[in-house]
């Protein structure tokens, strides 16, 4: 029963809408950390992600899908399964390991070349800004050449996930462009 | 698509199964749709997987597009849908590619305390799974093992069985939590699902089942089975407090020592874990009771008599409890046992007779096929009057089954066959199809054969038969038999009259066989019968038929050729005194047929090597193979490995049939034929030897000999082969070594009398590694043919090799070192000299023979000597036919055995051998009489 008015006040509320994120990235570079500071509000011990995560979460009344897939190289063909209709991607890059910035930016942009994710927002986590070392926001924006994307809403937010730093801002602009766009 | 196609494979009845595309689409359309409908994806997952369970398959592209679609549903919460959804991806897993992918959402419902679908998840995981990802796996599959609900534990203890062939060393470190779970106690636990009203009240749900003991002692079997000491232990840990609450788990247990059981040489274990039994004997679940009485009364089984007839206690008690299954496994098994030793089985039959009355059919003719085993000459005339009152219930495939137990009854207890005849009589008169029809005539033939006292009373119903019958090929077979045996009854001319009915009124295959019936009546002797015979077959010539009127023409000219005296050629070929052994001839035209070489085709087809038999050996080959087809099922399992022993002499000759044997349990004439054809096969790969060429006829080849322990480095029998001038003995050497080769193989013999002249040995010039050849000996038998008897010492000589493995030949400049290998003597017995025979009445033809010989001997302690494996010796030593059905031991105390035979010379010899088994021992009183009298002292004292 409580079911039933829930989805009646939530299509009263306008939240009827559900939205899929993906979070992408290299392997090791805290997807899954962030997947779940921002479900469950605390760090969770994680091991590599075989395969993927899904889990739900409100937020601002909208209830959103977020799918954390693996990073690890022999995974990274499958994320296209994953591709199709999703409202926005959340590229999360480890600042501290600057070898493989290239990797990283070549596997964004190769991902962004997809029509499937032709009108889906960027969201790019400078992450690990906690760790010593890290390069800041806009070097590693510099590093990924964001600067050339073109027809694309796209942000970059420095970002720890065991602090739980800057991660509800960047959610926050994602929400608004997302809301923007598809006139929630 | 309308609504009535879609609506008709929502109809399970209908068999149609819906599109497999239309359904491929609709689901990546549902499932990759946002927000989720559960309930929609639900019907769908539901089609899919029916399509699936039909055996529909998908392309790989189509199924791992499935694969992924179904992957989408995860993040909905809904515990059906992902039921269903696991159910598809363990059925995608095997067709799609990637199944990688899920593991990671797999692994997050198995720690997830959900407990509706964590067993869908555990049973999903392993068919994710491969050698490298399980070990990401290994800590939650543990506790999946040992969780306190029995369906997540039983989910993981079966998945692990998959597991074991991807990945063996991981599952092996598992033990230990397996070994906790079969000990604990698992509740199974209370879902809104399990409780739910329609589910059944809620109270009645027993705590737990305890079915996962039954999955955990799986695992344990499968990690330990190689290694026998842990077995044994886990074994003892189960049995010693109880703790095994699942019947299931029990019964695996014994069966799983039940095989232990049958791998054992040493012969110890069975004693060790009679305790065991002994209890599962008395266990509160039949199916326990009834597997342990199946493995105590096994033919193979190491349990003594006492503990076999406790066994039998409990099936006993199990013939009269409610559940119809176990009452007819339990009167099954007593069934077999019952062939093998009617003996202990008797003490049931009082219960046996009360489940003859059993509303299960198949029950109650199990039981009337067991009493008439058990069953005893006096009780044979009240059986067969139980049976006849319900013949008229069963179906015609019962009434076969129990026709075919009257035709052994009648075997076993000649004495009895007037009211055995009469019931078989009755049923020859009742309605019945052509199988029930068929069998009953073998049965009556049977009694013609080998019991003459009821000769005429059985010729008498054929008569009866042929006058109302309705299957051609029946009339025709019973014609022929009356055509044989008529002419030697008391009053002929009785036949003569049943005989030319059929001639007037039946069709003409009929008509041609009752031809050649009355013709053999014309040889009698009886001048007068012979006029009217002529004047019968004279009027067959004006048959409309032509078979008809060429079969008559031929008869009178043969008939009128015999009458003459001046052809014993008619005589012969109306009367033949020997005939042909079939199986030989077979073999040998088609040999002759096959023959690569043209050549061969130049000369005619040459009859004489055709062994000829005479009637005599015929019935006892056949009267043999009769008893013997009972004794074989029986023994089934020991048959069977006998057979790969015995069978390597056998192979190509029976290759030849076709595989014929191999598709059916051995029938009796299977089982004839094999024997004359072994016979065969020696005396072909012998004249095939040059040296003995001109040694003529094979006049008898013994049993195989063996003259070493089955398990030792080379395994040697021996054949004896007696001519009329020589005797010659094969040995057959098998090399078990796998690196040793061996060369000019040759067996040293020395005989303890000059009368043998040894003449030449034919060795062997290589025995390769696993393989066995010949080597022969021959030896000149006494210028006067006497039969003498003596004993051999052998040893095998050769020289030995090392074989090289990467080659498996031995090294080129390798000289080997001679060699000696001792086995054991070899006795040149009577019975090399006789050959089994059968005699209708064996008190007249014992009487007929003057030489007597009588002779007592004590065989030594009754324990090591059951009567039954007395008998079974005695009359292969002898190498006699045991008659009227003496070699079925009835008691443990005393017991006559009568033996029939004939020697090599021609020499009839019987036997009657009374033994006494008491508390002094077994006492044997061999009294034997043949025309030879050397032969009958020979015999006679052989143990000495």
């Amino acid at each position: 029963m409580g079911n039933v008015f829930s989805s009646i006040f939530s299509k009263l509320w306008g939240g009827s809408k559900e939205i899929r994120i993906l979070i992408l990235g290299l392997d090791g570079a805290g997807k899954t950390t962030i997947l779940y500071k921002m479900q469950l509000g605390e760090v969770v011990k994680t091991k590599p992600t075989i395969g993927f995560n899904v889990e739900t979460l409100k937020y601002k009344n909208i209830s959103i899908n977020m799918w954390d897939l693996g990073g690890q190289t022999s995974i990274r063909p499958y994320w296209r399964c994953y591709y199709a209709d999703t409202a926005a991607v959340i590229f999360v890059v480890d600042s501290t390991d600057k070898d493989r910035l290239d990797v990283a930016k070549k596997e964004l942009h190769t991902m962004l070349k997809e029509d499937e994710l032709s009108d889906s927002a960027l969201l790019v986590f400078a992450n690990k800004q906690d760790q010593p070392g890290a390069m800041t926001a806009s070097e590693v924006s510099k590093a990924l050449g964001l600067a050339e994307l073109k027809d694309r809403s796209w942000s970059i937010v420095a970002s720890s996930a065991v602090k739980g730093e800057g991660l509800t801002e960047g959610l926050d602009w994602l929400i608004d462009v997302i809301r923007e766009e598809q006139e929630l | 698509m309308s609504t009535s196609t879609y609506k008709r494979f929502e109809d399970p009845e209908s068999g149609s199964l819906p599109d497999k595309m239309t359904v491929y689409q609709e689901c990546l359309q549902a499932f990759n749709a946002s927000p989720i409908k559960a309930k929609k994806c639900r019907a769908l997952l539901s089609r899919l997987l029916r399509l699936l369970y039909n055996g529909e398959t998908f392309q790989k592209t189509e199924a791992t597009n499935l694969f992924f679609s179904v992957s989408k549903l995860f993040h909905n919460a809904d515990p059906s849908l992902r039921q269903l959804g696991y159910l598809a991806i363990k059925e995608l897993c095997s067709i799609s590619d990637d199944v990688l992918m899920i593991t990671a959402s797999i692994m997050k419902d198995i720690q997830g305390a959900e407990p509706v679908f964590k067993p869908d998840a555990i049973r999903t995981l392993s068919r994710v799974l491969d050698g490298s990802t399980i070990h990401a796996a290994e800590r939650a599959m543990r506790n999946c093992i040992v969780d306190s609900n029995q369906a997540v534990c039983s989910a993981a203890l079966v998945s692990t069985y998959h597991m074991l062939p991807v990945a063996r060393d991981v599952v092996r470190r598992w033990a230990n939590e397996a070994q906790e779970a079969i000990s604990a106690s698992k509740t199974l636990v209370r879902s809104p699902y399990t409780t739910h009203d329609n589910f059944g009240a809620s109270a009645r749900l027993p705590q737990s089942t305890y079915f996962h003991q039954y999955h955990a002692l799986g695992l344990l079997y499968h990690l330990k089975k190689q290694d026998r000491m842990a077995m044994l232990k886990l074994i003892q840990q189960l049995t010693s407090r109880q703790s095994l609450q699942s019947s299931f788990a029990v019964l695996q247990l014994v069966r799983y020592v039940a095989s232990m059981l049958q791998e054992d040489t040493s012969g110890q274990l069975a004693q060790q874990f009679w305790p065991l039994f002994n209890s599962w004997l008395n266990n509160k679940s039949e199916m326990v009771e009834l597997d342990a009485a199946k493995v105590v009364l096994a033919p193979s089984s190491r349990f003594n008599q006492e503990q076999q007839l406790k066994a039998i206690t409990t099936l006993q008690e199990l013939l009269s409890v409610p559940r119809t299954v176990t009452r007819f496994s339990a009167v099954r098994l007593l069934s077999r046992v019952a062939l093998a030793d009617p003996e202990m089985v008797r003490a049931c039959n009082s219960d046996l007779e009360s489940l003859v009355n059993d509303p299960c059919r198949s029950i109650s003719t199990y039981a009337i096929t067991t009493l008439l085993k058990t069953g005893n000459a006096q009780s044979v005339d009240r059986l067969v009057k139980t049976i006849a009152g319900f013949m008229g219930d069963i179906s015609d495939e019962f009434k076969v089954v129990v026709v075919e137990a009257v035709r052994t009854l009648t075997l076993k207890f000649p004495e009895k066959h007037s009211s055995l005849l009469v019931f078989l009589g009755d049923a020859l008169r009742d309605e019945g199809g052509y199988n029930f029809k068929n069998s009953v005539i073998e049965a009556i033939f049977d009694i013609v054969k080998f019991v003459p006292d009821a000769r005429e009373a059985a010729l008498e119903l054929f008569c009866e038969f042929i006058e109302d019958c309705e299957y051609t090929e029946l009339a025709v077979r019973v014609l022929h038999l009356l055509g044989e045996y008529g002419p030697k009854a008391k009053k002929p001319s009785l036949y003569v009259r049943h005989i030319y009915n059929r001639v007037v009124l039946e069709n003409s295959i009929v008509r041609s066989s009752a031809v050649i019936a009355l013709s053999k009546f014309a040889l009698v002797g009886d001048k007068q019968l012979t006029a009217s015979i002529r004047i019968l077959l004279q009027r067959c010539l004006q048959d409309v038929d032509d078979e008809v009127r060429d079969r008559t023409a031929l008869s009178l000219r043969l008939v009128e050729g015999a009458e003459l005296k001046s052809s014993t050629r008619a005589r012969a070929l109306l009367q033949p005194e020997t005939r042909f052994s079939l199986a030989a001839l077979e073999q040998q035209l088609c040999r002759y047929v096959r023959s690569k070489d043209k050549t061969s085709f130049s000369q005619a087809f040459d009859i004489k090597v055709v062994p000829r038999h005479t009637e005599e050996e015929i019935l006892a080959t056949e009267y043999k193979a009769k008893i013997a087809v009972e004794d074989d099922m029986a023994s089934m399992s020991t048959q069977a490995k006998m057979e790969t022993i015995t069978s390597k002499n056998e192979a190509h000759i029976l290759s030849t049939e076709g595989g014929r044997s191999s598709s059916k349990p051995v029938a009796a004439s299977d089982l004839a034929a094999r024997s004359n054809l072994l016979q065969q096969q020696y005396s072909q790969e012998l004249s095939g030897i040059d040296e003995f060429q001109d040694y003529g006829l094979l006049l008898h080849s013994s049993g195989v000999v063996e003259l070493t322990e089955r398990e030792t480095e080379f395994i040697v029998t021996a054949v004896k082969h007696v001519f009329k001038e020589h005797i010659v003995i094969q040995y057959n050497v098998e090399n078990t070594l796998k690196d040793i080769q061996v060369e000019d193989v040759t067996v040293m013999t020395q005989l303890d009398t000059d009368d043998y002249k040894e003449e030449t040995a034919v060795p062997a010039a290589m025995l390769k590694p696993d393989s066995s050849v010949c080597v022969y000996v021959s030896f000149s038998r006494p210028a006067d043919h006497r039969m003498v008897l003596a004993t051999m010492t052998n040893s095998l000589a050769y020289v030995s090799k090392d074989v090289d493995e990467s080659t498996g030949e031995p090294a080129s400049d390798d000289e080997g070192f001679p060699d000696e290998y001792q086995i054991e003597d070899l006795a040149i017995t009577p019975g090399d000299f006789v050959t089994p025979c059968f005699t209708g009445s064996f008190t007249s033809s014992f009487d007929g023979l003057n030489n007597e010989e009588v002779a007592v001997y004590n065989l030594g302690r009754s324990e090591e000597n059951p009567l039954a494996k007395v008998v079974k010796r005695l009359s292969q030593s002898m190498s006699m036919t045991p008659l009227e059905g003496s070699d079925m031991v009835d008691s443990s105390a005393s017991h006559t055995l009568k033996l029939f035979g004939k020697s090599i010379n021609g020499d009839k010899v019987a036997a009657l051998v009374k033994l006494v088994s008491s508390s002094k021992g077994v006492m044997m009183k061999t009294q034997v009489r043949s025309s030879d009298s050397e032969l009958a002292q020979m015999l006679a004292n052989q143990w000495e």
